[in-house]
């Protein structure tokens, strides 16, 4: 428990619940990268360097990308809208409520005996090149079927994001 | 077996199909109905004489041959049809195939003028063939069948005229009388099947009247210590009682004179009556069979049916000759003379067995047909007219028909060497010879001379004497001479002779003379000398002919004393109608001035038409109200209760179908109702109430893993 | 409080935070982002469980959390379609209009 950590912590709890909290959608997903970005830290901090860096490049570079291009594409200029829900409260509660529970679970669990002795450890090596060979050998099967799964999402999302009216294909209803 | 007798169906088969024929024609086709139905009987009666000489050729004693064909299967039991050709079927087909011929060819003169020609013709042939299928059939049942065929033409043809009431009321009358006798009829069959099995007559040895059944069913004893057989035997007598106008049921012969006269002469004179006697004579072994062990006694003393039979017979002969003597009308004086003679074929066929009664019926049927075309001759002749006082003379507008009429007359009286001569005498000396009584023999004695006499006084009224023009308006003071229908002649042509009564064409008096010869010939084949058709009949050898028969001293008082009668009773006859011409046609009778009540009472046929009516009739009137009562109060109120209770039972049913069953499912479905009102409140359509639920999800499996696994 | 513990804190307020998010926002962009987070959180469990646990030389926590993350990425992308197409049908992306799935 260091006080990168803390702080790292608190920039990512106060981007995120910027992201969530925040009534303008753009300003949102702002926030949104900061809260990314705050846990691509603690990667770093926890020593996953590769998943760090994958993060950003993912969250930080793709993914709030895409929501500022979709908040823009869905945009209605004239309506303002009420951005809760009426239930909202709700939310809230039930939110709070699973923060409780899980942080009771959390704390309540014992620690296990292998923690105990051999943690705090050193920080474990974890290099591209290992994760690579790992990959490439004894991971090299769920590599496959993951850039089968991408390929195919990538497909789906043009072909149920293309306006009908723009396909060159004949009218479809 | 001879084709000839393989297909004898043909002889009754033909003139029905001939009827079907006729009853498709239209009403003008008269020539094709006419030429149907004389061409099929014509047929018929070659085939019959074929059949007649092909029995001839065969030896005495297999004189029978029988065709069952299997028809109709009950349970293991075969109903079979067929039929059977024996010297008793030989001589009735040929018989009624040839008068019937005749007669047909008769009816094509008188009914000449009838709008319904075709009709009748059609009704005429089917006549023939019922009573064909009667003669040849070979069962019971088969028998019964075509018998009340017959009784349906009877119907049909004595209601011909049925625009006429008295007509009609005499269709139904005679149909409802013979429905009494056929009624013990099928109840004497139906007992004879339960007890003999089968209604076969002929079945190698099986049949109900050959020795199989025969040896045990006798053996039956049903009650008062007769066997089985008496009273099936009496049963079916019922039924030939009905048919041939035995007393208590004679009452429709007359009326049916109401009918055409070549039906009166064809159905109720020559043959139709004569199916009972055909009947009786048919099952005669039944009649007669005793058992075994007082087989000695029987041959002494006759069964109780054949006694029946016997009394029944000769109470009718002398009965109905008594009416005869005081009729008026031409075709009641010779009904009533039918039911008489018929009466004779019975007490033959009691006293003596069939060749007795046989003998006289055929013999009948010639001069009896002869005598009905006669009176048919005579009433055409005089353009309608049917009461005898209103003719005389015809003698000399006529001499053909008085002539056949003579002959026929003659041999209805029995006048020594003419046909009833000889059938007649056979009865009387087998009735003199009965054991158990005497009576029957006075009976028919004084039967004969009666008839005798009526015949007499009918031919000096009609024959006779001047001829007694009507007045123009009838004056009937009796009601014996209830004014008879009016044939075919329209009323302007009834009016007082204008024209001479004329002689008939030929083609009604040429019948008239063919019968006429049998009348007077046939009666030698069967003469005590040479008893030739007894013998063909019993399926005898041929005895030589001898006279001795003539020497024995019973028969010669017999023959003596029958003579003696008929002379009598024609000098009577004479001595009281044609000594003093009548000359009047009001002028009463004499006998009717001489004994007034006793004349108007033999005048109602002793008054059994009204007895009946107010016995029986009203009797039956009474039991008809009575179950009218019953049935609309006592049934009808349970029949009412019955839909009072069935209308509670409903009403309670609705009830409980509104209030239970409906309201049950009502609540069921209501609350499933409520249920599904229930759930869809869950399914808002939006994600994020789902969603919510999976967070209470979570939480719920969170704390579960917390406390509840540790627990 | 171990390191352990206070990342799987960290994780577990993440997760609730996007939760909340997926929960209360009206704007379909946002709650698909609420559950980006809510994977983000998963994925931080992964990394401190590697990071602290026994065989930290099997790197299956990192590779898992690799695989998650390109997962995630394909989820993004068809999510943003999906809210593309049913914009384009509602006229609209806000899901409390979304309900033709109301009984």
């Amino acid at each position: 428990m260091t006080a990168t950590f803390l702080i790292l912590a608190a920039l990512t709890v106060a981007g995120t619940a910027a992201a969530m909290g925040l009534r303008n959608a753009v300003h949102c997903v702002l926030a949104l990268t900061v809260g990314f970005a705050g846990v691509a830290g603690i990667y770093l901090y926890l020593g996953a360097q590769f998943v760090g860096f994958t993060q950003i490049m993912v969250y930080v570079g793709a993914v709030a990308i895409l929501a500022v291009f979709a908040i823009m594409m869905t945009h209605h200029p004239g309506l303002a809208e009420q951005p809760f829900s009426r239930y909202a409260v709700w939310g809230i509660v039930i939110a709070a409520a699973v923060f409780l529970t899980l942080a009771r679970a959390i704390s309540l669990a014992p620690a296990p005996s292998v923690l105990a002795t051999s943690a705090p450890a050193a920080v474990p090596s974890a290099t591209v090149q290992q994760i690579g060979d790992a990959l490439m050998h004894r991971y090299v099967l769920p590599l496959e079927i993951i850039g089968l799964l991408l390929t195919a999402a990538l497909i789906g999302a043009v072909i149920i994001a293309m306006d009908p009216k723009d396909s060159p294909q004949e009218e479809i209803e | 077996m001879n084709p000839l007798v393989a297909h004898l169906w043909l002889i009754p088969v033909l003139p029905m199909a001939a009827a079907g024929i006729i009853a498709l024609l239209p009403r003008s086709k008269r020539l094709p109905a006419a030429g149907l139905a004389i061409g099929s009987l014509a047929v018929s009666l070659v085939l019959s004489i074929a059949a007649f000489a092909h029995t001839l050729s065969l030896p005495a004693a297999q004189r029978l041959e029988f065709v069952n064909v299997p028809w109709l299967q009950f349970g293991d039991k075969w109903l079979r049809i067929g039929w059977l050709l024996d010297p008793l079927t030989a001589v009735m087909l040929v018989m009624v195939t040839f008068v019937g011929l005749l007669i047909f060819i008769y009816s094509t003169g008188y009914m000449a003028e009838d709008e319904n020609f075709t009709r009748f013709f059609c009704f005429l042939a089917l006549f023939a063939g019922a009573m064909l299928a009667v003669l040849i059939a070979n069962s019971l049942l088969l028998l019964f069948m075509a018998w009340e065929i017959v009784g349906l033409t009877s119907y049909l043809l004595i209601g011909f005229w049925y625009h006429n009431p008295a007509a009609a009321a005499a269709a139904k009358k005679a149909f409802l009388v013979t429905r009494i006798g056929d009624l013990g009829l099928l109840i004497g069959m139906v007992w004879l099947y339960a007890q003999a099995g089968t209604l076969l007559f002929y079945d190698n040895g099986l049949g109900s009247i050959e020795s199989g059944p025969l040896s045990h069913l006798p053996a039956h004893t049903a009650f008062f210590g007769l066997s089985a057989a008496s009273p099936i035997a009496i049963l079916i007598f019922c039924g030939a009682a009905g048919k041939s106008g035995q007393v208590p049921l004679h009452v429709w012969l007359p009326d049916a004179m109401e009918g055409p006269t070549p039906v009166s002469a064809l159905i109720h004179a020559a043959t139709m009556v004569a199916a009972g006697v055909f009947l009786m004579a048919r099952i005669y072994p039944l009649m007669s069979s005793t058992p075994e062990a007082s087989a000695l006694a029987a041959a002494v003393t006759p069964t109780a049916a054949l006694q029946l039979v016997t009394w029944i017979g000769a109470i009718t002969a002398l009965f109905a000759a008594t009416i005869a003597v005081a009729q008026f009308d031409i075709k009641r004086i010779l009904a009533y003379s039918t039911v008489s003679q018929l009466g004779y074929m019975m007490m033959g066929l009691g006293v003596g067995g069939p060749a007795v009664g046989m003998f006289h019926l055929i013999t009948h049927a010639f001069f009896k047909a002869l005598l009905f075309l006669g009176a048919g001759s005579v009433i055409h002749g005089c353009s309608g007219e049917q009461d005898i006082r209103r003719m005389g003379g015809l003698r000399k507008y006529m001499p053909v028909t008085f002539a056949a009429y003579t002959a026929a007359m003659l041999a209805l009286c029995g006048f020594p060497l003419f046909a009833g001569f000889w059938s007649k005498d056979g009865i009387l000396d087998a009735a003199h010879a009965w054991s158990p009584s005497v009576i029957p023999f006075w009976l028919g004695t004084i039967g004969a001379l009666l008839t005798a006499f009526y015949m007499a006084r009918q031919m000096a009224y009609v024959f006779f004497g001047t001829l007694r023009p009507a007045a123009p308006h009838h004056p009937s003071h009796h009601p014996a001479e209830t004014e008879q229908p009016i044939a075919y002649e329209d009323v302007a042509e009834h009016e007082p002779h204008t024209h001479r009564p004329h002689e008939s064409p030929a083609v009604m008096t040429v019948p008239l003379v063919i019968l006429a010869t049998f009348a007077v010939l046939l009666g030698f084949l069967g003469t005590p000398a040479w008893p030739w058709f007894q013998a063909f009949l019993n399926r005898t050898d041929l005895v030589a002919p001898g006279f001795s028969a003539f020497a024995e001293p019973a028969f010669l008082t017999v023959m003596l004393t029958s003579t003696a009668v008929v002379l009598i009773g024609l000098f009577l006859g004479w001595w009281l109608y044609s000594r003093n011409p009548i000359t009047h046609a009001d002028a009463p009778d004499i006998l009717d001035s001489a004994a007034p009540a006793a004349f108007t009472f033999l005048g109602h046929a002793w008054y059994i038409n009204e007895l009946y009516a107010a016995t029986l009739v009203r009797l039956n009137s009474t039991f008809a109200v009575l179950a009218d009562i019953l049935d609309r109060f006592v049934f009808g109120g349970v029949v009412q209760l019955v839909t009072w209770a069935s209308l509670a039972v409903a009403q309670f049913d609705r009830l409980f179908d509104t209030y239970a069953i409906n309201g049950g499912f009502d609540l069921g479905t209501h609350t499933v109702r409520l249920g599904g009102w229930f759930t869809t409140r869950f399914q808002t359509g939006r994600v994020q109430t789902y969603l919510r639920f999976i967070a209470f999800a979570l939480i719920a499996l969170v704390l579960y893993l917390l406390w509840g696994a540790t627990a | 409080m171990t390191p352990l513990q206070g990342c799987l804190l960290l994780s577990a307020l993440l997760f609730s935070i996007g939760l909340a998010g997926a929960l209360t926002r009206r704007n379909a962009v946002l709650v698909l982002i609420g559950i980006e987070l809510m994977l983000n959180a998963a994925n931080l469990n992964f990394i401190a469980f590697w990071r602290y646990g026994p065989h930290p030389e099997a790197l299956t926590g990192v590779l898992f959390a690799v695989f998650s993350i390109a997962v995630a990425a394909a989820e993004a992308a068809v999510g943003l379609a999906l809210i593309l197409a049913a914009y384009r049908h509602f006229r609209t992306n806000n899901l409390d209009r979304m309900n033709h799935l109301k009984g």
